[in-house]
C-alpha cells in the first residue's frame, strides 16, 4: 500500500531504519581492519551525522542476531538527547546477552547465518506503523549493514519481505561487510530501487556511508549513485542447478524442473499426464498438478 | 474563393471533388439563409468523403491488383483502420506511398480480418435517475402552464405510481382520451406542487378521477407493507454507520414540509417527499422491467401491469424463501470460536525443503558479482558459542569506555574511498537498463519518443515484410525486397534529425541514444558497415562489431 495521500514537512525528512548485523560467529571469523568496535563506532558517527542533516529525521536500529533481533535504538523515543550512543550500546550489551541464552548450539563452523528475514520484517512492521500514524511521516527506507552469508532457510520469508517493501515503496540499501556478495541483498535492493554496494576499503566505511546511504530518497532523484552491476537472475533447476531457458513448473509451489517429473519433490503433488509437444504456444512450461 | 447565391448542381458537383481533393477554401455569402443551407451541405459532404476517403484510394490499388474484393471486406478494412491509429499509420505510409501492396499489407493481418464484428455487445439503457418534478413552462404573461410527457417520462411514471397505471387502463379510451388523462395527471401534479393540502382536498372532492391522482397510493402502500415483511435481517447494518445523516430532518434534504396540524380529512391527500424519494430509487435501481417499444403508452402500461402481477404470483408460490432465510441467519449469526474445525477443501501446502529455492538461485545471482577481493577473508573454523558472545561483549564495553575516535576515519583512507566512489559512479552513468525504474525512451520528449516508437513499429513492418520474401526466388519478389530496402534506408535521414536536435538539447541522454541507434543499424544487415560508420561519425564513439543484435530501444 503506498503511503497515502502523505503530505510531507519537507521533502527531505526520512526515517532510516539501520539493521546491523551482530551474528558473533561472523564477527569472530573475519579477520579484517574492521572489528566490531570500530563498525559500532563508524555506525554511531554515521547515525549522529543522519540526525544532524534534519531536525525531524529519525533513525531506529535494529539488530540482527544469530537467535533473535531487537530494536536497540530509536531516536524518537529518546528523553535525553545527549546519550544517544550510551543507550545505543546499553540495549546492545543487553540484546547480545538475550540472544547468548537463546543460543542452542555448542558450536558453530565457520560464520553462521544471522536472522536477515527477522530484522527485516520488524523493520516493515514498524514503517507500516508510521504510515498509520497519520498523513504526516517521513518517507522511510531500510539500510542493511550485512556480512553474514545467506541462510538458504531464509529464502521464502526474505523474498516475501523484499515483496512486501516493494508494494509499500520502501527502498531496501545494502552495504556488505562481508567476504561475499549476497544474493538475497542483491535481490532486495534491486527490486525495490534501493543502492546496493559492497565497500572495498573497509576502513572507510564511515566515508562509504556517508556518501552514499546517508542521501535522502527526494535527493535521489537528481544524485548520481552507483548503479547495480546487473544480476543473473534467470532460473536455475531445482535438480541439477542447471540454468534453464524452458522447462517444467509446479503449479503448486512453484518450482522448477528440467525434465518431466512424476512427482514435485518440494510439495510432493503428483503431476498429471505431460503435454504433447507440437502445441504451437511457446508456454509450454505450465503443468496441472493434482492434490492428494 | 467560391461566392455561391444559389447552392447550383454543378456548384454542389465542384464543390465534392474539391472537398475531395482536400486543401482549405473560404466561402462567401449574400445572406444568412444561404449560408446554413451550404454549411448543412458541406458538412454532410465532409462526413461522407472522411468515411469513403479511403475506399477510393483503396480502388485503384485493389483494380491494380486484379483481387476481388467484396464489399463487406473493404467497409470492414476501413473499420479497422479507422480503429486503429496506429494501423491507419503504417497503411498510409506504405500502401498510399507505394511501398507495398494492399494484399501483402493485409496478408500479414489475417486474424484481423477474420475477425467478426462481435465486439460491441447491445447495451441496455438505464432508467433515467432524475425524478420528474414538475418543472413547466410557464410564460409570464399568460395563466397557461405547460408540461413536457415524453415517452420516457410516461414509462418512469408508469414504474413509479402503479395507481396511475392502473387509471391509465381503467380510464383511457372508456372514460376520456389519452390527452385529457395527461391533462388532469398533470393538473394534479401542479397542485401538488403548490403544497396546498387544502385546494387539492377541495378539488378531488369535485373530480373523481382527479382523486385517483391526489390521494395515496394503495398499491404502493401494500408493497411496502410486503417488502418489509420480508426484509433480510441478517443484513450488515455497519455499513452505514458512517453515514452521518440520521440525526439531520429529511436526511438533509431542503424541503420544506409543512408542519401544520390538518385535519384527518386532509390527510389522504398528504404527499411525503421521503416516500416519493425510496419509491424512485427503488424504481431506478431495479431497471428497465420491460423491454416494450416505448412509444404505444397503452403496451407499456399493461406490460408493466403484467410484471407485477408475476412478481406477487412469484412470491406468494416461493415458501423457499422461509427456509433461505432461516438458513441465513443460522450462519451469520453463529460464533466461530465455539465452532467445532471444519474439513478443509484442499490439501494444505507442505514445503519439505524451503533450502531447494535458494540454491537454485544461488547458482546464477553471484556469478557476475565476481569475488572482489575486498581484503575480508572468512576463516573457516569451529567457534563455540561462548568463546564468539564473550569476544562481541569484550568489543562492545571497548568502545564504551574508548568512546568514539577522532577522527572517525584516516582522511587519506577518506579520500580514497572518495575517489574509488567518483570514478565508479562517473563510469556507470550512462549504463541504463540495469535497473527496472529506468527507460530511455521516457527520458525524451514526447514528440521525439512518439516518433520514435512509430519509426521502429514501421521498421518492424518493412522486416517482416523483406525476410519472408526470402528466398528470392522470382523477379517480383526481388522487386519487392528492393523496394523495401529503399524505404528502409530512408528512415535513417529521418532518425539523423533526431539526434542533431537532441544533440542541442544537451541532456546527457544523448550518450545513450546511439546505443539504440546503433542496435538499430544491426537489424539492417544490408547495409550494416554503412550504417555503422554514420553512426561513429555522429556521436564520435568506435561501436564494435556484433552481428546479430536483437532491436532494442
Amino acid at each position: 500500500m503506498a503511503p497515502a495521500a502523505s503530505k510531507l514537512y519537507a521533502d527531505d525528512v526520512s526515517l532510516l531504519m539501520v539493521l546491523i548485523d551482530t551474528n558473533p560467529f561472523f564477527w569472530n571469523s573475519i579477520n579484517t581492519s574492521l572489528s566490531f568496535s570500530k563498525f559500532i563506532s563508524n555506525v554511531l558517527a554515521f547515525l549522529n551525522s543522519i540526525l544532524l542533516l534534519n531536525q525531524l529525521n529519525q533513525v531506529v536500529v535494529i539488530a540482527t542476531g544469530y537467535n533473535s533481533c531487537d530494536y536497540i535504538f530509536d531516536s524518537s523515543a529518546l528523553q535525553n538527547h545527549n546519550q544517544k550512543g550510551e543507550s545505543l550500546l546499553q540495549k546492545l550489551e543487553e540484546f547480545v546477552d538475550k540472544d547468548e541464552s537463546l543460543c542452542r548450539d555448542d558450536s558453530v563452523d565457520g560464520p553462521g547465518f544471522s536472522l536477515l528475514s527477522g530484522s527485516l520484517s520488524m523493520a516493515l512492521c514498524y514503517i507500516q506503523k508510521v504510515f498509520r500514524s497519520g498523513p504526516l511521516h517521513p518517507r522511510p527506507r531500510i539500510l542493511c549493514l550485512h556480512g553474514s552469508p545467506d541462510g538458504p532457510g531464509q529464502y521464502v520469508a526474505i523474498m516475501n519481505a523484499i515483496f512486501s517493501a516493494q508494494r509499500s515503496m520502501v527502498p531496501i540499501d545494502s552495504c556488505i561487510i562481508g567476504a561475499q556478495h549476497s544474493a538475497f541483498l542483491q535481490q532486495a535492493s534491486y527490486i525495490t530501487s534501493g543502492i546496493y554496494l559492497k565497500p572495498q576499503l573497509l576502513d572507510g566505511l564511515f566515508q562509504y556511508l556517508t556518501t552514499v546511504f546517508a542521501t535522502d530518497l527526494h535527493s535521489r532523484s537528481f544524485l548520481q549513485l552507483p548503479k547495480p552491476v546487473g544480476v543473473d537472475f534467470r532460473a536455475a533447476c531445482f535438480c541439477h542447478k542447471n540454468t534453464i531457458d524452458m522447462g517444467y513448473i509446479c503449479s503448486v509451489c512453484l518450482s522448477i524442473f528440467c525434465k518431466h517429473h512424476k512427482k514435485c519433490s518440494t510439495c510432493g503433488s503428483v503431476f498429471g499426464q505431460a503435454q504433447t509437444q507440437d502445441s504451437s504456444t511457446p508456454d509450454r512450461k505450465r503443468k496441472t498438478s493434482v492434490d492428494n | 474563393m467560391y461566392s455561391l447565391l444559389v447552392p447550383s448542381f454543378c456548384a454542389i458537383n465542384k464543390l465534392s471533388s474539391a472537398l475531395f481533393q482536400g486543401g482549405n477554401y473560404i466561402f462567401e455569402f449574400d445572406s444568412f439563409a444561404d449560408r446554413d443551407i451550404c454549411r448543412e451541405f458541406v458538412a454532410a459532404a465532409i462526413a461522407f468523403h472522411g468515411e469513403t476517403g479511403k475506399s477510393t484510394s483503396e480502388k485503384p490499388a485493389a483494380a491494380l491488383q486484379d483481387e476481388q474484393l467484396s464489399t463487406a471486406e473493404m467497409e470492414h478494412r476501413i473499420k479497422l483502420l479507422q480503429e486503429d491509429n496506429e494501423l491507419q499509420r503504417l497503411h498510409k505510409q506504405f500502401v498510399i506511398g507505394g511501398i507495398l501492396t494492399e494484399a501483402e499489407f493485409w496478408a500479414t493481418r489475417k486474424k484481423l480480418l477474420d475477425q467478426n464484428d462481435r465486439r460491441k455487445p447491445k447495451q441496455r439503457v438505464a432508467l433515467k435517475n432524475e425524478m420528474w418534478s414538475v418543472k413547466p413552462l410557464s410564460d409570464g404573461q399568460s395563466n397557461r402552464v405547460t408540461f413536457n410527457l415524453t415517452p420516457e417520462i410516461i414509462h418512469q411514471i408508469f414504474a413509479e405510481k402503479p395507481a396511475v397505471r392502473q387509471a391509465y387502463l381503467k380510464f383511457v379510451p372508456n372514460k376520456m382520451s389519452e390527452k385529457e388523462f395527461w391533462t388532469k395527471y398533470s393538473r394534479a401534479e401542479y397542485l401538488h406542487s403548490t403544497k396546498n393540502v387544502v385546494a387539492a382536498a377541495a378539488e378531488a372532492a369535485e373530480d373523481e378521477e382527479l382523486a385517483v391522482f391526489l390521494k395515496q397510493d394503495d398499491m404502493l402502500t401494500n408493497e411496502a407493507r410486503r417488502k418489509i415483511r420480508r426484509v433480510d435481517p441478517t443484513l450488515d447494518m455497519e455499513a452505514d454507520v458512517g453515514d452521518d445523516y440520521m440525526h439531520l430532518p429529511d436526511h438533509g434534504l431542503l424541503r420544506e414540509e409543512s408542519k401544520d396540524v390538518l385535519d384527518s380529512q386532509y390527510e389522504p391527500y398528504r404527499r411525503y417527499f421521503s416516500q416519493d424519494l425510496n419509491q424512485h430509487a427503488a424504481v431506478v435501481l431495479q431497471g428497465r422491467v420491460v423491454d416494450v417499444e416505448l412509444g404505444d403508452t397503452r403496451s407499456v402500461a399493461e406490460a408493466l401491469a403484467r410484471t407485477k402481477q408475476a412478481e406477487l404470483a412469484n412470491e406468494v408460490s416461493d415458501g423457499n424463501l422461509e427456509k433461505d432465510l432461516s438458513h441465513r441467519i443460522s450462519r451469520v449469526a453463529e460464533i466461530e470460536d465455539l465452532q467445532g474445525p471444519r474439513d478443509l477443501a484442499v490439501a494444505p501446502l507442505c514445503i519439505k525443503d524451503p533450502r531447494d529455492y535458494f540454491d537454485s538461485q544461488q547458482a546464477n545471482a553471484l556469478k557476475p558479482l565476481g569475488d572482489a577481493g575486498s581484503g575480508v577473508k572468512t576463516l573457516k573454523f569451529n567457534v563455540s558459542s561462548v568463546e564468539a558472545y564473550g569476544s562481541l561483549r569484550e568489543l562492545i564495553s571497548e568502545i564504551r569506555v574508548t568512546g568514539l575516535s577522532e577522527p572517525i576515519t584516516d582522511p587519506e583512507v577518506a579520500f580514497k574511498v572518495l575517489s574509488g566512489l567518483t570514478q565508479n559512479i562517473s563510469s556507470t552513468k550512462y549504463h541504463l537498463g540495469k535497473s527496472p525504474h529506468e527507460s530511455i525512451l521516457d527520458s525524451l520528449p514526447k514528440v521525439t519518443k512518439e516518433d520514435l516508437l512509430h519509426h521502429w513499429t514501421s521498421i518492424q513492418e518493412l522486416l517482416k515484410h523483406f525476410w519472408s520474401s526470402y528466398p528470392i526466388t522470382t523477379k517480383y519478389l526481388y522487386t519487392k525486397v528492393t523496394r523495401l530496402k529503399d524505404a528502409m534506408s530512408q528512415v535513417y535521414p529521418k532518425l539523423q534529425v533526431h539526434f542533431v536536435l537532441l544533440d542541442n538539447y544537451n541532456c546527457f541522454l544523448y550518450n545513450g541514444l546511439p546505443t539504440c541507434v546503433y542496435n538499430f543499424s544491426c537489424i539492417f544487415s544490408l547495409n550494416s558497415r554503412k550504417l555503422r560508420n554514420l553512426c561513429s561519425q555522429i556521436s564520435g564513439i568506435k561501436f564494435p562489431y556484433l552481428s546479430n543484435q536483437c532491436f532494442r530501444l
